[in-house]
């Protein structure tokens, strides 16, 4: 039988990543910057993470581990990582005004040949039988229970995760509020409405967009980082990630660029990916490969009726993709 | 109060070409002397000596020359396909998917048609099938766009996923044998469907890739239906007012695009790998969207271009089995060249001066 207690947590697990992917994304696409790097970036993500535990686990040895420095160690070195990718994005994108599909898709290139290249390196430095890195002792800070022991099916749904997953919701909730209920929210938002608009209101295009992508690349380099640590139980193994990246940027359309939206949409998409296992498919493995396109035929749905409704709060930042030079017309 | 910037930025009056390709090549030769460098801080390395190991890797054989070569003519054969449609403004970023489904059409009519009609008959029917796959994938995005100005970047990477997930359910369903979880060379023993080499097994795609260069060269250049085109990536408006109607244009071009794609899928199918996997594109497809913009959409460009990145990535390769590195080493030079072509854009287009210090105006 379908066992629902069962399945859900599973499809949030899946879901988190994209929760923290798709925050990162509708941040940097409200100040007009489409960053079709978040793939890579959540790669960067990843790896700085794995880089920063496993010199830690190195130093200790055989020792005990701190446990507030084996997540503090992973997580500041996963936000330095995507905080860079940030900036190089920007810089390419709004101070050299560069095209930013061009840019993005460079970006993911060059993230996912970082996060395989060095993910490489470390397994060949660790001598291991198998191709993949496995910091078992970083990951169990990670995967901690944050309300610890709980029983019961409530327990079970929604008290199981680690603390990377409540604070995923956490900040798609602090993005939502910050986007809808603050004067620097609307300032954001006007940024990627009308860049010359709010520019001749006074705001500083430049710092927004910069502000934004920074801090939307270090929400999706979690993404990444929750993948290792707590999903896979501190398990890297080059492309394992796969094509998280663009589902998550599915889901920003999916949710018409709403935080708190993604929070339940995540899961659902979360759910998609996996329901192939739940479902019955009698043996036929052929469906369950149709099952997993279901969340790009969703997400296509959704784009299309959005542009059909034409309703003028659904709609994508005006002026998305567009870079913005004050002394064009 | 208000703090002046310390540089100013404004637009340049269009450089002298052979001006602007001398920055160029001055770029690509100093972003491939930082590649060496990294390549020595990751290896330790000589970086001479990795150099000689790239050009050994692209074209130290004749096998190796080949493979370089075919991989040069279908990594261009994209880049043009996409061409029409960058030209337009129209920001496709699925020729992943629309390659792919040019593949899929291909090895289906292969799979069920080979053996059972003659061989002439099954290339023909592959080749109108890729190209019909290819020009609905083609088609699906640009009369959203046209009819109700959905946004197409976002539209062609769903359908690259499409075509992924069709693929990798069709290839459970044909798969060789039962459980393998893949198809394997297709019809291995009898060659259906198998394109006739032409002097040796890498001549056929190069000779398409030629063609498709002269062939987009002119249409671009020369046609009603490039004129067309370029209008309509200027400005939607001017187009519509001088008589062009503007949807027509978007949906046929895209169509073209598409079916141009899938025409490299069929290749890639039926005469390079026989096969099917839903990696066989390899990123290719948005590789070519940045092969096409980093050339101005000029095809001759283009070659040099796609030249280049094959070159980089086969040797890449060579250097990291020869080091016993991770392949993924091609991707990060791959990355850094983009980065220094995307930036030396800016300083192509305009003209940063320091400001005068000392005089602060407003």
């Amino acid at each position: 039988m379908f066992d629902f207690v069962s399945f859900f947590p599973r499809a949030v697990m899946q879901g988190i990543p994209l929760l923290f992917g798709s925050t990162g994304e509708i941040l940097t696409e409200k100040s007009g910057n489409l960053n079709l790097g978040i793939p890579g970036i959540m790669y960067v993500g990843g790896i700085s993470g794995v880089i920063g535990a496993f010199f830690y686990e190195q130093s200790v040895g055989s020792g005990e581990l701190n446990g507030l420095l084996a997540v503090l160690i992973p997580f500041l070195c996963s936000l330095i990582g995507s905080l860079l990718m940030g900036l190089l994005y920007c810089f390419l994108t709004v101070t050299l005004r560069s095209n930013q599909n061009v840019t993005g898709l460079a970006m993911t290139t060059f993230g996912v040949g970082v996060g395989n290249f060095f993910g490489g390196s470390l397994i060949k430095l660790t001598a291991s039988e198998v191709p993949s890195i496995a910091l078992g002792r970083t990951s169990i800070f990670f995967k901690t229970a944050l309300f610890g022991e709980t029983n019961g099916w409530f327990g079970q749904m929604f008290l199981s995760y680690g603390f990377l997953a409540y604070l995923a919701i956490i900040i798609a909730l602090g993005a939502s509020f910050f986007l809808n209920r603050t004067r620097p929210g609307l300032h954001l938002r006007a940024v990627g409405e009308s860049a010359s608009t709010a520019d001749a209101a006074g705001i500083n295009v430049t710092r927004y967009k910069y502000l934004s992508t920074c801090i939307g690349s270090m929400i999706a380099g979690l993404g990444g980082l929750y993948y290792v640590m707590d999903y896979a139980n501190g398990v890297w193994s080059n492309n394992a990630f796969g094509d998280r990246g663009w589902l998550a940027i599915a889901l920003v359309i999916f949710t018409i660029w709403r935080p708190s939206a993604s929070i339940w949409a995540s899961i659902l998409f979360g759910g998609l990916y996996i329901l192939n296992i739940y479902l019955p498919t009698g043996g036929q493995m052929a469906l369950m490969e149709l099952y997993k396109m279901l969340p790009y035929i969703i997400t296509l749905l959704v784009l299309i009726v959005v542009s059909l409704r034409k309703k003028r709060e659904d709609q994508p930042p005006a002026s998305l993709g567009l870079s913005y030079f004050r002394e064009e017309r | 109060m208000h703090k002046q910037s310390l540089f100013h930025i404004s637009k340049r009056e269009a450089l002298p070409l052979h001006k602007a390709l001398l920055i160029r090549g001055g770029i690509i030769l100093l972003s491939l002397v930082f590649c060496g460098l990294v390549t020595t801080v990751l290896t330790g390395e000589n970086p001479f000596s990795v150099y000689g190991t790239i050009l050994d890797g692209a074209f130290g054989t004749s096998r190796r020359l080949g493979v370089t070569f075919r991989n040069v003519a279908i990594l261009l054969g994209i880049s043009l396909a996409v061409t029409p449609a960058f030209k337009m403004r129209f920001w496709n970023i699925g020729a992943e998917g629309q390659v792919l489904i040019g593949c899929l059409a291909t090895t289906a009519c292969m799979i069920l048609l080979g053996d059972k009609i003659p061989n002439i008959l099954v290339i023909l029917i592959s080749l109108i099938a890729a190209l019909a796959a290819g020009a609905l994938w083609g088609f699906l995005p640009a009369f959203f766009k046209a009819k109700w100005n959905t946004n197409e970047t976002l539209f062609t990477l769903m359908m690259n996923y499409v075509a992924t997930q069709l693929s990798a359910f069709f290839i459970i369903v044909w798969e060789v044998p039962k459980g393998a979880g893949k198809i394997g060379i297709i019809n291995q023993t009898t060659k259906a469907g198998w394109l006739p080499e032409l002097g040796n097994a890498y001549m056929l795609p190069i000779l398409v890739a030629a063609i498709m260069t002269g062939v987009i060269y002119i249409y671009m250049q020369y046609s009603k239906h490039g004129y067309e085109i370029a209008v309509v990536g200027e400005s939607q408006r001017t187009a519509s007012y001088a008589g062009i109607k503007v949807d027509r244009v978007i949906i046929r071009t895209m169509v073209l695009s598409g079916a141009l794609c899938s025409l490299i899928g069929f290749i890639l199918t039926s005469g390079v790998d026989h096969t099917l996997t839903t990696t066989i594109v390899d990123g290719r497809g948005f590789t070519a969207v940045m092969v096409s913009w980093m050339s101005k959409f000029n095809p001759f460009i283009m070659i040099a271009a796609s030249l280049l990145l094959v070159t980089m990535d086969r040797g890449a390769t060579e250097v990291s089995s020869s080091l016993g590195l991770n392949h993924s080493f091609a991707d990060i030079l791959t990355g850094i060249i983009l980065f220094f072509i995307i930036a030396t854009e800016f300083f192509i287009t305009y003209k940063v001066s320091l400001r005068k210090s000392g005089k602060k105006e407003g």
